[in-house]
């Protein structure tokens, strides 16, 4: 009776660890190639998180599929290509240049440059406001000996 | 003077106008890069009989929907009458795709909630689901007759997402 039990406990020890372990540093370049990589990834499920600091299921099943993908000895261009024919530009923290994201990589110069033609308008203004004027020889004086008397 | 006033009343009427449209817009909602494009390919094994195969070749000349779902997900709940609803008005087809899901977890949910699908079929690992993009279940995609990706509803279906969008397309690329 005390055998059965023992073996029945042994089972149950076992099944405690029946989840598979998560094959982290199989491929230690590997592992690094595919973190620098997912760095610059969006996960879609938190979106202000990168893939590679996300833990949603989804994220980990992508980091796996990038893994394989790295395995099979495709580039980080073709890996990056096939995650944006499936989920857009959207995955890419640095969005590509094309017409209608000109507005977002160029916009700050715009305003920039709109900033700087404001400027250069209103110095222009105020020089033309300011008039050059002169001392009368008594006010001259007068400044001078303030001037001297300060000490 | 009077420009004075009317530069900055102006710069924050773009401002309220900007953000009155980026806040009503939802972020979660990511436009697919498969609209347009031909269905990824799969062939999966039947939800009910594991010894059936699937494939979304069967279903070409046919436009039908595409419903990704799971036992395990709450919005899918949310969305599930309109679907049992949807599919008893014997408009178009609706193929289930379970996405990583025990099958039996799945035959369980179905029996309970009713069983809108034609076929509903096992993505244990989620790889189709990959393919196709999902990254939020449910999602729901509805594909022509070509096999062609036509449009994508992410998250719950709802009443408005049936009758503005999936019904009067689904009609218009019947015929």
């Amino acid at each position: 009776m005390k055998l059965l039990l023992c073996f029945v406990l042994l089972v149950f020890v076992n099944s405690g660890y029946a989840k598979e372990a998560v094959p982290v540093a199989e491929n230690p370049a590997i592992e690094k190639r595919m973190i620098d990589l997912s760095e610059d990834l969006r996960c879609l499920v938190c979106q202000n998180e990168t893939l590679a600091a996300s833990q949603a299921e989804l994220a980990l099943d992508l980091k796996q599929e990038i893994r394989e993908m790295m395995k099979k000895g495709m580039s980080d261009k073709e890996i990056v290509a096939y995650l944006v024919n499936r989920y857009g530009d959207f995955v890419l923290y640095k969005p590509p240049v094309k017409t209608t994201t000109l507005l977002l990589w160029y916009g700050p110069f715009l305003f920039l440059a709109i900033g700087l033609i404001v400027l250069f308008l209103t110095i222009r203004k105020r020089r033309s406001q300011i008039e050059e004027t002169h001392l009368s020889p008594d006010d001259a004086q007068r400044a001078q000996s303030l001037l001297e008397n300060n000490p | 003077m009077k420009a004075k006033f009317v530069i900055p009343l102006a710069l924050f009427l773009i401002l309220v106008v900007f953000l009155w449209v980026g806040l009503r817009l939802n972020p979660r909602e990511v436009p697919s890069p498969l609209i347009g494009k031909p269905a990824p390919q799969f062939d999966l094994t039947d939800v009910h009989d594991p010894g059936r195969h699937f494939s979304n070749r069967d279903m070409l000349g046919k436009v039908w929907l595409l419903n990704v779902y799971a036992s395990w997900c709450e919005s899918c709940r949310e969305e599930h009458p309109l679907l049992v609803e949807f599919s008893g008005k014997q408009i178009i087809p609706i193929i289930g795709l379970d996405y990583k899901d025990k099958p039996e977890d799945a035959r369980k949910w179905l029996n309970q909630m009713g069983n809108p699908y034609e076929l509903s079929v096992s993505d244990l690992d989620g790889r189709v689901g990959i393919n196709f993009g999902v990254y939020g279940v449910p999602e729901t995609y509805l594909i022509d007759k070509a096999g062609i990706i036509r449009d994508k509803i992410i998250g719950p279906i709802t009443v408005k997402s049936l009758d503005e969008r999936i019904i009067p397309r689904a009609r218009e690329l019947s015929q």
